[in-house]
């Protein structure tokens, strides 16, 4: 949808009074425009009304650019109507290297994203069949591993093993938490573990890689799916771009480490829509059901 | 020390390296070569020895000694088929019911262009799950360096050893300070903030045993080093040894389960 069409929008819910939508010229928005009602896309730039984003699973209606979701509206989006029950497993955060400010930088992440933590986690129906479903969320601490999300996926892995569930797990992380030092990075065998738990059983695994996957997530449980699939264009990689571009002295592609990229080198098993993942995911738990 | 200067002993071109330690302490070790899949990384070596007149399976990251040999292992960096090779030789080691003993000397899995290509973060991601199952001892010994998952990947293990001087990090101390300070030239401050020495570890119970070294470190005796490392290794592997296989895949778990 062009600005045209969204003013036009916005004139029949509003009437015809608002200044601050008398678009200038290349129509973008002047600085007026409430920026609680619109954002500007990153990609196409054109200006978008924030409630059709959001109704669209937060991909943009004008070039399909897709936002980053918070890990609620993940579930409300992927779990089948009131079926989704959290756990809560009570779990204390730590500060195994004493890090200076560690706590208060948490408390901020947690003001600013709503969550408690980096991940959610809980049971739910998708399409019908029970499952147990963990989201991450980037807009804590960059969806990073430390003890808390790393116990956090490994209970809830326990969980499915314990009660024959599959399990479904939404990534998007910049690996592991630095501020945890090497307690962050034994949570990447410690989930891994849990995995070969749940394996062994012969239970389901899936993995869905969205925008970014990286790192110490990559290097453990995202790459472990029995099925594994991505959002389209979402980052994906085990080292940051510009480390990889300082180690090798040139630049990279820009498809480098895109969902695109692992598809073509065998890495990924399918690139969803997001429109479509619900469903998708709903066949393949129907199918191992 | 503290964990600065114990990192410039870690990184000193003279300190003995895997094969060292190998030749010093196995008897009658093949190597074995590639990943049967892409080619064959010489920056992890892998086979099999005696130790004691015990056979057992070696994986080690090796980083090189003359430039040359730096170059051509790339500098101890681990490709996806260095990961896999060991994998498949652990694997190996588990049909014959072999011991694995893993030395870790590396700063990090590469990052490069091939690297993310051939699926870097899987290759490590499953020697994780994978040596989690393994129903046969597993020893890592931390020899200098150990950097994050590209030393995970090898040290999934029911013992995990560091020499005295030996470090083990989630990320290189200048990699910390640049990604949360911004300020790689802060390295120094990072080391000491991070709890990377095997003291800090150990107290953390992240590992189990260190290995003493004298002054000026494991270069500046390496033989008595190695018996040293050799006497642990023997010692550790008398114990596992007596454990059943279940029960050693087991005790590996919830070694981890603990974190
Ligand atoms: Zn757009």
């Amino acid at each position: 949808m062009d600005l045209k069409e969204i003013i036009k929008r916005r004139r029949e819910k509003f009437g015809d009074d608002l200044k601050a939508i008398k678009g200038k010229k290349k129509g973008l928005p002047t600085p007026e425009i409430p920026s609680d009602l619109f954002l500007v896309c990153p990609k196409c730039k054109k200006s978008i009304y924030k409630k059709d984003v959001r109704e669209a699973h937060g991909v943009c209606p004008s070039c399909g650019h897709l936002y980053r979701l918070s890990a609620v509206a993940r579930v409300k989006y992927i779990a089948d109507e009131d079926t989704w029950e959290a756990f809560d497993f009570k779990i204390a955060r730590n500060n195994p290297l004493d890090f200076p400010n560690y706590e208060d930088k948490l408390q901020q992440n947690a003001e600013k994203s709503g969550m408690h933590e980096a991940v959610l986690c809980g049971r739910a129906k998708i399409d019908g069949t029970k499952c147990i479903l963990c989201v991450m969320d980037s807009h804590f601490m960059m969806g990073s591993m430390g003890y808390y999300v790393g116990e956090a996926l490994t209970r809830s892995i326990e969980k499915a093993t314990k009660e024959k569930l599959p399990i479904v797990i939404f990534t998007c992380s910049g690996g592991a938490r630095m501020q945890e030092g090497m307690v962050s990075l034994m949570q990447m065998a410690k989930v891994s573990g849990a995995i070969s738990k749940h394996a062994a059983a012969g239970l389901l695994y899936v993995t869905v890689l969205t925008d970014p996957t990286t790192g110490g997530v990559t290097a453990s449980f995202a790459s472990l799916g029995d099925i594994i699939l991505a959002e389209k264009g979402a980052l994906i990689g085990f080292a940051g771009r510009r480390v990889i571009e300082q180690t090798m002295r040139q630049k990279l592609p820009a498809d480098f480490q895109t969902a695109e990229f692992l598809l073509e080198k065998g890495f990924v098993d399918m690139i969803v829509d997001r429109s479509n993942i619900k469903k998708v995911i709903g066949k393949i738990l129907e199918m191992h059901g | 020390m503290n964990a600065w200067e114990k990192l410039a002993l870690a990184r000193e071109a003279t300190r003995p390296t895997s094969l060292f330690f190998i030749n010093s302490i196995f008897d009658d070790f093949l190597e074995f070569h590639g990943d049967r899949n892409f080619r064959d990384d010489p920056a992890i070596i892998g086979g099999i020895a005696t130790l004691n007149g015990r056979p057992v399976t070696i994986i080690a990251e090796e980083k090189g000694n003359s430039l040359k040999e730096k170059s051509v292992r790339n500098f101890g960096a681990p490709h996806p088929e260095g990961y896999r090779k060991a994998l498949r030789l652990m694997q190996q080691a588990e049909k014959f019911n072999r011991p694995i003993i893993c030395f870790v000397d590396t700063q990090g899995a590469y990052c490069g262009i091939g690297a993310e290509e051939r699926g870097q973060g899987e290759a490590i991601a499953k020697n994780l799950e994978e040596m989690m199952t393994l129903k046969v001892p597993i020893i890592s010994v931390v020899l200098a360096e150990g950097g994050s998952g590209g030393a995970l990947a090898i040290a999934v293990a029911n013992k995990v050893m560091m020499l005295e001087n030996s470090i083990y990090s989630i990320l290189s101390p200048e990699g910390f300070a640049s990604i949360l300070w911004k300020d790689s030239s802060r390295a120094e401050e990072a080391a000491g903030v991070m709890k990377i020495t095997a003291q800090d570890l150990a107290e953390l119970k992240i590992i189990d045993e260190i290995i003493p070294e004298p002054d000026g470190g494991a270069q500046a005796d390496p033989e008595t080093v190695a018996k040293s490392v050799k006497n642990a290794i023997a010692d550790s592997l008398v114990e596992l040894c007596r454990v059943s296989p279940t029960k050693l895949a087991d005790m590996r778990y919830n070694r981890f389960r603990g974190f």
